[in-house]
């Protein structure tokens, strides 16, 4: 199981890698002339040309990418070339909001989805067919499409929720539930429709199984041979559609933070992109990046615990 | 019986290898598929409204008029104007184009990418597939919405280029799509026939390959494209696309958005557009979905069926009342529920007794009703299945009907099951000891290091070598033979008086086969269990019972004690089975190989 976890990991790392590499070369392919963008038509070439070498983007590439990488490890990741702000300490300052979010979705994706897709999968009947349209319908809308409906009903005319803002947890654990509630809901409806689906059909699947039919000959109790057996073999390819959608949700992310003037990292990714501010936009993939692969290696661990077989392979 | 239960032999959501091709009469289908038609219809007349829009608008869409802004409907501006006073109705229908256009090259893109390498990767496998493999696991741990953003900043605001990488982004999903079929079709025999006979690679793809992939080629393809078409209007929404004068359906969406307050219609026409659009991809998908794959209902068993199968009375039997006091079985027939509603009965009036130590076999051909006859007595028919008629009463209970609480305490004490596949009988997430314990627990409430003492001795009874061994293992870690020795302790966990045992050795190698029967055999003798043995081996039959029932087409056709039935058989049928075994003359079997395929 160790050695398991620990192959995980390193393939997390060479992915972490690979990623930085390709995508600081093609941030670095155009060419641009960062100091003249900065300092103004009017600075003079002696002045541009010490800007781009105060920088450092004067050199190679590769060597630009070793700096990178040497501080990256060290958790310094540069400063932004436009407000020479620290780059770990900006997005430091908006991770919590994107953080609340993900975790919220996150949690009442899992505790949804399981819920309804384990009932729809026994009990068959209305409850699945529910799943089923809900699955469709989940899938069929976009995301931010929804969103608007949401933020039109519940805050516009309604007004149950504010419309737009974010209220810290360490300044009042009512108002951050206010703000974060419309956000997870609205990010929610998406991932709970696709992983009821999933779990719905992986629970049929297994509830087919001939090892199934086998304990429940055995005497054992159905409420056992379900939530031990059953539960147990579908959640490992449930858990794995829970990890593909973690990297939806992080562009689900940017765009409902956007609607909701949430100041977390996707609203921020949006408003640095738009300046073609490297360091920031390094930054920004790879901590998303590094969220993604912490989220798999989560999943491949669980799915380890959950099924004997996947830690050999 | 294959053919007539086709929803309990599918696997569920699995990509089957079968997937039929897509077949004529499959645009017929889906039009009468009332969802598919209405979606259909949807993306026609968006398609048709974009490829039209300067025939069917009269003003510009960027003719702006800042005077009339926010005007209503009128004569020329059907649905208004926005808040530069230009036409919602052009700008919808030019939105259409930019919009479409731009989940079209995305998938173009994914489509142009992810086929080919997939069918490369699924087919010829090696380095390919690696490298593949591994660039695809890159794409999918990349945020489809921050690389674009990022690309933005680098290539500057033109949203085709963006919808290019949103291509890459999204080959994956055709790339793994195609893969898995196509390495589940590599393996079939039909194309490994074709390999040997020389046909070379690209003719075996052609004929073979693509008919299996392309109905789930177009199925994802309808998806991919919802998708696309949500991500362009997600990016052209937080005004990221392209220039603000360009119409798109997301730039309509955001600055209706900015001005909700004042006009809902600004933020009423792009969303209905954009949404009834998106779900019309979806929702014919999923109606491609069950044309092309040609997905029958699952036989479910609706409520009101269950209500009746517990209603199921006991059949009032003649008065040659004296029943065997362990299993008797009068007059059952037993019907699976069809995807159109209908019932089809797969065994008919079958009688059969099992006494007190008497081991009683039961023999006949694939899919002749045996399995089914066995299920019904231990009460785990699969989902559709029930007892449509007669009595089963097990220790002079009788069980049609039983509630599920009654049916756990015979499982529990009197009835137990020795299953036909060893492997897929073990549940492999958990080890083997912990699947003996839990039912020992369930049914004596034993403490968890009784119940351990008792499995180590239930595993060195069935002749295990290093029962602690086993008991520490997973499934995985066993042999067949092993496994097969462990599902027989397990049936003996709960000291049962009756055993009934769905061709317990059919699928081991013929030594093990010997020593497993062997097991059974001694303890059948130690304990006295009466022995219910489904088999197709009349070799088994001959070797181990006193009483045998020959069935065919879910009849009894002939019982009776084994000498007399194996050395005076009256009916043909019985004959035919002799005979059979005879000719062969080596190990006794009558239907080799794949036995009761259909019947599980």
């Amino acid at each position: 199981m160790l050695f398991y976890v620990v192959r995980r990991a390193a393939a997390g790392v060479l992915l972490l890698l690979v990623i930085s590499f390709l995508t600081f070369v093609l941030l670095s392919l155009p060419g641009q002339d960062v100091g003249r963008t900065l300092l103004g038509l009017n600075a003079s070439e002696q002045a541009v040309a010490a800007k781009n070498s105060q920088l450092g983007i004067d050199r190679s590439v590769l060597a630009q990418y070793g700096d990178w990488l040497s501080g990256a490890v060290r958790g310094d990741l540069g400063t932004s070339w436009f407000t020479s702000e620290d780059v770990w300490t900006a997005i430091g300052n908006r991770l919590p909001v994107t953080l609340s979010i993900m975790v919220g979705v996150t949690l009442v994706t899992g505790v949804l989805s399981f819920g309804l897709g384990v009932w729809a999968g026994v009990r068959r009947g209305a409850v699945d067919r529910f799943v089923q349209v809900f699955g469709v319908a989940g899938y069929a809308l976009p995301g931010f499409l929804v969103t608007l409906v949401l933020v039109l009903v519940f805050a516009v005319e309604l007004g149950w929720f504010p419309a737009i803002g974010y209220v810290p947890l360490t300044d009042s654990v009512g108002g951050w539930l206010s703000t974060i509630t419309l956000p997870i809901i609205a990010l929610s409806i998406g991932s709970v429709a696709g992983m009821a689906q999933q779990v719905r059909s992986s629970v049929i699947e297994v509830m087919r199984q001939d090892y199934v039919r086998t304990l429940v000959s055995r005497g054992l109790p159905m409420r056992s041979v379900l939530f031990r057996h059953v539960l147990r073999n579908a959640s490992a390819p449930a858990l794995t559609v829970l990890g593909l959608q973690f990297v939806g949700l992080l562009g689900g992310a940017v765009l409902v933070e956007q609607i909701f003037g949430l100041p977390g990292i996707g609203a921020m990714t949006v408003s640095y992109t738009t300046r073609g501010d490297v360091p920031i936009i390094m930054g920004l993939l790879m901590v998303s990046v590094v969220g993604v692969v912490v989220i798999n290696l989560f999943v491949d661990i669980a799915i380890g615990l959950l099924n004997p077989k996947a830690r050999v392979a | 019986m294959t053919e007539s239960l086709p929803a309990l032999t599918e696997p569920a959501g699995a990509a089957a290898p079968h997937v039929p091709a897509v077949r004529r009469g499959a645009f017929r289908r889906l039009v009468r598929n009332p969802l598919g038609l209405v979606a259909a219809v949807v993306l026609l007349v968006v398609v048709v409204g974009a490829a039209a829009a300067p025939w069917l608008t009269t003003h510009a869409p960027d003719a702006a008029d800042l005077r009339s802004a926010f005007g209503p409907s009128a004569p020329g501006h059907p649905l208004g104007l926005d808040s530069a006073g230009r036409d919602i109705w052009s700008r919808l229908l030019f939105g259409a184009r930019n919009t479409l256009g731009g989940a079209l090259l995305a998938l173009a893109v994914a489509m142009v990418l992810g086929i080919p390498a997939g069918l490369v990767a699924g087919y010829a496998g090696r380095w390919f597939d690696a490298v593949s493999g591994w660039v695809v696991n890159l794409l999918m741990a990349l945020p489809a919405m921050i690389v674009l953003l990022a690309a933005r900043a680098i290539i500057g605001p033109t949203v085709w280029a963006l919808m290019i990488i949103l291509g890459v982004l999204a080959a994956p999903s055709f790339f793994r799509l195609v893969r898995g079929i196509v390495v589940n079709v590599r393996h079939e025999l039909y194309v490994d026939s074709a390999r040997v006979s020389g046909l070379p690679p690209w003719r075996i793809i052609g004929r073979h390959v693509l008919v299996v992939v392309r109905a789930p080629i177009i199925i994802q393809i309808s998806l991919v494209a919802g998708v696309a078409l949500g991500l362009q209007a997600g990016l052209e929404f937080i005004g990221v696309g392209s220039s603000s004068d360009l119409p798109t359906w997301g730039g309509m969406l955001n600055e209706g958005f900015q001005f909700v307050q004042r006009d809902r219609t600004l933020l009423l026409w792009p969303g209905l557009a954009l949404g009834l659009t998106s779900a019309a991809l979806v929702l014919l998908g999923a109606a491609l979905r069950d044309v092309l794959e040609d997905r029958g209902t699952d036989p479910v068993v609706r409520r009101r069926d269950r209500a009746a199968q517990r209603a199921v009375a006991p059949a009032v039997l003649d008065g040659k009342a004296e029943r065997s006091p362990l299993l008797s079985i009068r007059s059952l027939a037993v019907s699976y529920a069809l995807p159109d509603g209908s019932q089809r009965e797969v065994v008919h009036e079958v009688d059969l007794d099992v006494r007190p130590g008497e081991v009683v076999g039961l023999v006949g051909e694939s899919g002749s009703g045996k399995t089914q006859t066995a299920f019904s007595a231990l009460g785990i028919l699969p989902s559709g299945g029930r007892v449509s008629r007669g009595s089963i009463q097990v220790d002079g209970q009788e069980v049609v009907g039983l509630s599920a609480a009654s049916w756990r305490q015979l499982r529990s004490h009197v009835v137990s099951y020795v299953p036909q596949e060893p492997m897929s009988n073990l549940d492999p997430s958990f080890t083997v000891g912990s699947q003996l314990v839990e039912p020992i627990r369930a049914a004596t409430g034993a403490s968890r290091a009784q119940a351990r003492e008792r499995a180590l001795g239930l595993l060195r009874s069935v002749e295990i070598e290093d029962p602690e061994r086993t008991f520490r293992a997973y499934p995985h870690e066993i042999s067949g033979g092993m496994a097969q020795r462990v599902l027989l302790a397990g049936a003996m966990a709960c000291n049962p008086r009756l055993l009934i045992a769905d061709e317990p050795t059919t699928a081991l190698d013929v030594t093990v086969q010997a020593e497993v029967l062997e097991v059974l055999r001694r303890l059948q003798q130690e304990r006295g269990l009466g022995v219910l043995l489904v088999t197709h081996s009349l070799g088994v039959v001959a070797d181990l019972c006193d009483t045998v029932a020959v069935m065919q087409d879910g009849r009894i056709v002939e019982s009776g004690p084994v000498d007399q039935v194996l050395t005076a058989p009256r009916e043909e049928y019985t004959r035919r089975l002799l005979a059979a075994v005879l000719d062969e003359g080596q190990p006794p079997t009558v239907a080799a190989g794949r036995a009761d395929e259909g019947e599980r």
